[in-house]
């Protein structure tokens, strides 16, 4: 039996295609997967990710465990809704899970945290917490939705109360403001301006009803994987997992090694890849036609392979686009094999897209 | 409820065939089809001039979601392909009967066309799946 969000119902009055995603019957499309994308990077849409996790961390020593915990540092949170994305890692150096850490006060944090992960991500905090007298709540009376989009601060503005709509609009990105139970989080998944809302399940249901009728688009999660591809964008369990380093997962920007002397979960294993991790990865765009998608064969000039871990169709740019995991040695251009077919691709700084503009040459 | 038009033939895995007053066919694939792939982004037809046999793998769409094979419904020689889907593959979702036909064909047995499955027999099939 597939787990329901509190949207379910909303889902299937608007006629969403369903799926089975990490357990969660969730919309995979509502009309068009293209619409949705384009509403996204043009206007606004909106995305049920309540099948993700929202985990509140409670205690005085909270800040001293995230600082272990985390391959990013918690200490650049200084001030209460700042937020910041973090790999948390094994002791092999492999990226358990990728989350947002808000700092709400000194005796609390929040995380956000991936569906299919969430029980795995629990077991670990509640192993690691105890030594930090930290509480673990897993605060599933909470859901999450993500209004993402250019217009997005201006479809939300008017459904707050006018001194928190001030506050939210005033919110710097990776920046959070609430309001009792309602959250609001200038975050996202798609490159686009836009909020996460964490609200109760009752407030989820009114807000998505409020947002729709403001004519904010439904986007299921076909758009939302083309969207943050584009963003280049990992997705955890696609793009890296128990297996790989960050380092090897093109998020060498998230581990935190200074101050040098932070211990954090991992660090020992991430120090011998400091100077060159084992495997790299790296975004590459089709020159010709075609779809690149995920786990194709990748072969380097020098020939080393690698394989492509998440491709698709970027609609934004009306051409093909992958993240690919190869050799460290390995040296471009790249060639990706489609039905037997070696095709060429252009190796390319991410993000594709960011603020609806194509930053990637074609 | 998907487009059936009564004029066309079907296969079962979800390929129209159209007749054409010089006796050879049009292929494309079905409404049904084209709502279950969703956005079609690129389309890869056969060659012209390939000789094909019914069943085989000799095209691919590819949607947002993924990449399917199409087949060939009747054997023969592939005469032409829509050169339009090379720009515009959204054509396969707006018009799956119209401009958004894949390729057109020579049959070279006019049994296997007579063997094709009709409007209401395709529709069958469907409610059987």
């Amino acid at each position: 039996m597939l787990k329901q969000t509190a949207l379910h119902a909303e889902h299937c009055a608007l006629g969403a295609k369903l799926v089975d995603f990490a357990g969660w019957d969730m919309p995979i499309q509502y009309t068009s997967q293209l619409d949705e994308h384009h509403a996204v990077r043009q206007s606004a849409g909106m995305f049920d990710v309540a099948h993700m996790s929202a985990v509140d961390l409670h205690g005085p020593r909270t800040r001293e465990f995230l600082r272990y915990l985390l391959a990013n540092d918690v200490a650049k949170l200084k001030t209460p809704g700042k937020a910041l994305y973090s790999c948390m890692l094994n002791p092999q150096g492999g990226v358990i899970d990728d989350l947002i850490v808000y700092f709400v006060d000194e005796s609390w944090f929040r995380l956000v945290v991936n569906a299919g992960t969430t029980e795995k991500d629990l077991a670990w905090l509640r192993q690691q917490a105890p030594a930090f007298d930290v509480e673990i709540r897993h605060r599933a009376d909470l859901g999450i939705l993500a209004l993402q989009g250019p217009e997005a601060r201006a479809k939300l503005a008017p459904l707050l109360a006018p001194a928190f709509a001030e506050q939210v609009l005033s919110l710097a990105p990776f920046n959070a403001a609430w309001s009792g139970d309602f959250f609001v989080g200038r975050t996202g998944y798609t490159g686009e301006d836009g909020f996460e809302l964490i609200v109760t399940q009752a407030e989820l249901v009114t807000i998505w009803q409020q947002l729709l009728a403001a004519g904010v688009k439904p986007c299921g999660l076909g758009a939302r994987d083309t969207l943050r591809l584009e963003a280049g964008m990992n997705l955890y369990g696609q793009d890296m997992d128990d297996t790989v380093s960050p380092l090897e997962a093109g998020l060498a920007w998230t581990v935190a090694f200074n101050p040098e002397d932070r211990q954090f979960i991992g660090r020992p294993v991430l120090e011998t890849q400091r100077s060159g991790p084992p495997r790299r990865s790296l975004g590459l765009v089709l020159e010709g036609r075609g779809v690149l998608r995920a786990h194709m064969p990748v072969r380097a000039s020098n020939g080393v392979v690698g394989e492509t871990t998440s491709g698709g169709f970027a609609p934004t740019m009306k051409g093909s686009i992958a993240f690919a995991r190869v050799p460290n040695n390995a040296v471009g251009p790249f060639e990706v094999e489609i039905r037997g077919q070696w095709l060429p691709t252009q190796e390319t700084k991410l993000p594709f897209v960011r603020n609806g503009k194509v930053l990637a040459s074609k | 409820m998907s487009n059936i038009p009564t004029e066309l033939k079907y296969v079962k895995s979800h390929e129209w065939v159209k007749t054409l007053p010089d006796g050879s066919v049009l292929i494309g694939i079905t409404d049904h089809a084209q709502a279950a792939l969703g956005d079609l982004v690129f389309v890869e037809t056969p060659k012209v001039g390939r000789k094909l046999t019914a069943g085989d793998a000799c095209a691919v769409v590819e949607s947002v979601k993924a990449a399917s094979d199409v087949y060939a419904p009747i054997s023969g020689e592939v005469l032409d392909t829509n050169p339009k889907l090379v720009e515009a593959p959204e054509l396969l979702n707006t018009e799956p009967y119209e401009s958004g036909w894949l390729w057109k064909m020579q049959p070279s047995n006019t049994a296997e066309l007579a063997a094709l499955l009709d409007a209401a027999g395709y529709a069958a099939a469907l409610a059987a799946e």
